[in-house]
Order: C-alpha cells, then structure tokens, then sequence
C-alpha cells in the first residue's frame, strides 16, 4: 500500500483547485451558512447561488417537495442581486482560502453580459458558472440552455465582458446534450458543469393541485444521478474542455463514478441538504481511496473507466 | 448561536394518544441550548428514501439532555418515526430558528394551539411563572387530547375546545381565544396550528391590538438558510417581501405576515 500523501489537486483549464469537490449553487448559500458544519477552506470550492443583475424574490411557496429519493424545487432564482452580493457578501468570501465561483444568471443576453462585467475584476472570485439551464424561470433561463445557438451567444458575451474563466452549466432537459457542450465550447467556455436539474412535478391527490407554487420544478438528489452520470459520460468525449459533474452526488462512491467517467471535479449540491458535512467526507473518502488504491494524484483517474 | 448535528440515541418513543407520539433524543448539546419556539431538523432513516430531514419544533426539553418532539404519524417520516424503538440513533440538527420573545412583566400570557401546534408552547409555558399563563388547545376530537401530564405541563390552566364536542368548549379554540381577549389586562397572544387557525388567531389579535407571535411551519430542506425553499410572504410595507421561516422565524409577530397570501 502506498502510503505517501495522495494529491488530490486538479486543473480546469485556468481554474486551479485544492481537489475536486465543489459545492453546488444553490445549496451552499454563499459557504457561511454552512461554517458550523464545513471549513470553506478544506474545499475545492464554493459555487454560490445564482446572482442576477437586479434582486429576484423568487417564486410563490410551495417551493420544495420530496420526491423518491430526491426533491423538486422551484426557487425561481430568488437572489440579493450582484450588487448587494458584492458589497454584503464577497468581502467575507475574499477571507477564504478557497476558489469561489460567482454563478450567474440574466434574462436576456445582455443581462448575462451586464452581471459579468459587474464582477470584472472582484477580486476573489475564481470564475463565473453561466446558468444557462433553471428551469424554475418564465424567462431566459433554460430557454437560453435548450438552443445550442442561444446558449454559445450568452458564452460569448459572458467571455467579452468578463476577465474571469466561464463555466457554463448545461440543462439536462434537451434531446442532445453534446450538441449544447459542443456550440457552448466552440463559443470559448473554458469549462462545463452539467447537469442542472431535470424538469418534473408532483400532484396532490387530495386537492389535485400541484405540489409546487410554480407547477412544475427541478428535480434534484440521487433519483438524477445515473443520468447525470451518462451525460458526463458523454460530453467528456464529445468536448476537449475540464468537464465538471453534478447530480445527486451523495457519497465518496457517487463523485469516484463521475471521476471514472471523465470529471475533473464534481459538485455536491442536495447532500448539503441532508448531511451539511457531505462535502467533506466525501473529500476525505477520496483521499482513503487514493491511498487504498495506490493512486499518487487524483487526476491519473479522472476518465479511467474501461470498457 | 451555536448549531449541533449528530447521531441522537432515542430514549423513548411514546404513543401518548392514539396515533401521536412524544419521541426523546438524547442530545445534551441542543436540550442545554434550545430556547423556546426553535426547531430541529431530524433524518428520521439512514439512506436516500426518504430524502430529505423533517423539521420538528421543540416540544420540551428534560434534564438538559433530552429533546422532546411530539408528532402526529401522519406522511412517510413520520409513520417511519412511529415504529422507531428506544435504543435507536438518529441524526440531528440543531437548535434551528428564531424562538419566541419572552412577554413583557404583568402580561397575561394566552398560548392558544391547534392539534400538534401544542410543541412548541410547551418548551415556552415551561419557561414561563405558572401564573399568567393560561393554555387555550384545539382538537378534532376529544381521542386526540394529549394529556397535559404527558407533557409538563399539568400545573398550568389548560382550557380544550374540540370540533365535535365530544371534550370541552364544542367548536374551535379561536372561540375561546376571543372570549379570553373580551376579558381586561394586558395581554400577549403566543400560537402554533394549522394555517387556517392561525389566520383566525392573527385577525382577532389584530383587530384588538394585541400582540401576537405566531409559530409557522413549511416544507423545508435545510433548515440552515440555504435552501431558500421555506418563504412565506410579508405584510405589504416598505421592508422585506418575504421571510424564510428557518432563519427569520419559526415564530413571527403576526403584524409581520402578509396572512391573505400565506
């Protein structure tokens, strides 16, 4: 057995990170709301929720429904907006030790290219995760994510009007994921994370009203991850930029299968949900793994599946 | 405000009416610090079905060691809850939320609970002078009354209202509730039920001028401020446009609700 210490760093592309658990916007808050349970700093990173340009309440209760073995939500992006994000909460973030990526969202093209240009030189945000996939949004949103020509247009001007690396975050909610993957990287993404959640909902039998305010919801949490996984799968070998992997990762088992798949980092997003201290397990797990298994560096297994 | 999670023994799991149970976990770190009115989030099953932790208000706590919820086995959580033995362990999370603010000194203080509403006025009537304090509760019938002895609570002036008379006051607790606002004194109205209940109790002590905290309950993933899934609308005004019922509540004053949305 190899017992030297086993590196857990990756790359992704410009983004550079301690290892390859991130927690997923959204289910994080912005990293203090979780300081009782997990050190920032021990984390690969933090996504925080979604900012858009203005502040978004969001959409009418019921907002969250448990589902078998996940949950729907429709949020609907509710925010503080960049501005308040950048003056109340990035100046706690800039004290962490770890990469925080701002993820973004706008109703039209130029929205994603105004909050962009809004983080243009914040000093502590590592990248930008393009929202391109809610699903819990009348406007924009996953209607930009389900058009590979609406979706490269928004990367672009994401790119144009920002200095940071652009993660764009893919919609699983389409007939071809690797065509979005493929337009998105043509249109300079640096790096995708996929995926968002699937579209679902869920009715009162009793009533016979939908469960949620909104209809329908995202579907998120271990009922979503052998499709998160498949479409991993694919768009690593469909695309040549990092891919990063979300979808009911609840376990150091769950995030080893996207790493085996071609991930070069995963996003742990419902599990904060039910174990707050998921994140770090699961980072302690794949350093027991790597030195069970003789594995020096996290990255000589990334897209090792054999088939 | 601290915040504990970790693997709580069961110590007891009692059907104290039929269908209703009072479960003690053993957690030193959240009994020492609950106050009333906070919650906990409680994973009542290791694995992925059921999903997501249940929020529980806190009923009492005992010794400064065991936390005490009182549930209705009622949806998939609970009815797994029900069949859980003492000796068991299940995670927990807390103590969650915004408590109840104490009443001022001189006020007549009414808790006034629909069904299962009663938890977390116990942990608040515990804390309070037994005199001053009256409990005005709420059933369907006279089956599901949980004896005040069960909880603590047998040495306070506990009044029953139930929907079909089969108990006390025939009709709705708010019937009692707005006999006891009639009467004079300074008083302070703290009350936790079912939404319909709530918007009865909220009107009355508005419309009197009376203060009023209310306890609410929605769905709810985290409990930690992350989720943003527990909203619940505010009163029309110049402040805020909603509040999440696991960081700026559980217990509101009722004059901060928007209550026609809720």
């Amino acid at each position: 057995m190899n017992h030297l210490e086993p590196d857990l760093r990756v790359s992704l592309g410009p983004l550079k990170l301690r290892n390859p658990v991130l927690t997923a916007s959204g289910t994080f808050g912005y990293g203090k709301e979780y300081a009782e349970f997990v050190d920032p700093n021990l984390l690969g990173g933090i996504v925080v929720k979604g900012l858009s340009l203005k502040p978004r309440p969001g959409n009418s209760p019921p907002r969250i429904v448990e589902t078998p073995a996940g949950m729907l939500n429709a949020i609907g992006l509710e925010n503080v907006g960049v501005e308040a994000f950048l003056r109340e909460k990035l100046p706690w973030l800039q004290t962490l030790d770890t990469a925080v990526i701002v993820n973004i969202y706008g109703h039209s093209t130029e929205e994603y290219g105004a909050v962009a240009a809004q983080l243009k030189g914040a000093e502590g945000v590592a990248a930008l995760e393009v929202n391109v996939s809610c699903p819990n949004v009348k406007m924009g949103g996953m209607a930009f994510g389900t058009d590979p020509a609406a979706s490269a247009e928004v990367t672009q001007t994401v790119r144009k009007n920002s200095d940071k690396p652009v993660i764009v975050k893919l919609t699983p909610n389409v007939t071809d994921i690797c065509a979005v993957a493929g337009a998105v990287e043509q249109a300079g993404a640096h790096a995708l994370s996929l995926i968002n959640t699937l579209t679902g909902m869920a009715i009162d039998t009793k009533t016979r009203r939908p469960r949620l305010g909104n209809v329908s919801g995202g579907l998120s949490g271990p009922a979503i991850r052998p499709v998160a996984l498949y479409m991993v799968y694919r768009v690593v070998r469909a695309v040549s930029i990092p891919v990063i992997g979300i979808g009911g990762i609840m376990d150091v088992g769950d995030a080893l299968e996207f790493l085996i798949a071609g991930a070069r980092a995963v996003q742990v997003g419902t599990a904060n949900f039910v174990n707050p201290r998921a994140s770090l397990e699961i980072i302690a797990g794949l350093r027991k793994y790597c030195i069970e298994n003789g594995i020096a560096r996290i990255e000589d297994l990334i897209g090792t599946v054999i088939l | 405000m601290a915040v504990f999670e970790h693997r709580a023994e069961v110590v007891q799991n009692d059907e104290v009416a039929p269908n209703t149970y009072l479960m003690g976990l053993e957690s030193p770190p959240i009994a020492s610090a609950a106050k009333p009115g906070q919650f906990v989030m409680l994973r009542v099953a290791d694995g992925i079905d059921p999903l997501l932790r249940r929020p529980f208000s806190i009923c009492s706590t005992s010794d400064g060691t065991v936390v005490l919820l009182l549930y209705r086995a009622v949806g998939k959580g609970t009815r797994i809850m029900a069949e859980i033995r003492a000796g068991s362990s299940l995670s927990v999370v807390g103590p969650l939320g915004r408590g109840f603010v104490p009443p001022g000194t001189g006020e007549e203080c009414l808790l006034v609970a629909g069904g299962m509403g009663i938890a977390p006025l116990v942990l608040l009537a515990r804390s309070m002078e037994k005199t001053g304090v009256t409990l005005l509760t709420g059933y369907g019938t006279a089956a599901e009354i949980v004896s005040p002895a069960r909880l603590g609570i047998e040495d306070f002036a506990v009044a029953v209202a139930t929907e079909d008379g089969s108990a006390g006051h025939h009709g709705l607790v708010t019937a009692l509730l707005e006999d006891a606002l009639a009467g004079k004194g300074k008083k302070i109205v703290y009350t936790c039920g079912p939404a319909a209940m709530l918007k009865k109790v909220a009107s009355l002590c508005l419309g009197k001028g009376v203060q009023c905290q209310a306890s609410l309950e929605t769905a709810m993933a985290c409990g930690l401020g992350a989720c943003l899934g527990c909203v619940v609308p505010a009163a029309p005004g110049p402040g805020r446009i909603s509040f999440h019922v696991c960081q700026d509540g559980p217990v509101f004053s009722v004059s901060s609700i928007d209550w026609e949305h809720l």
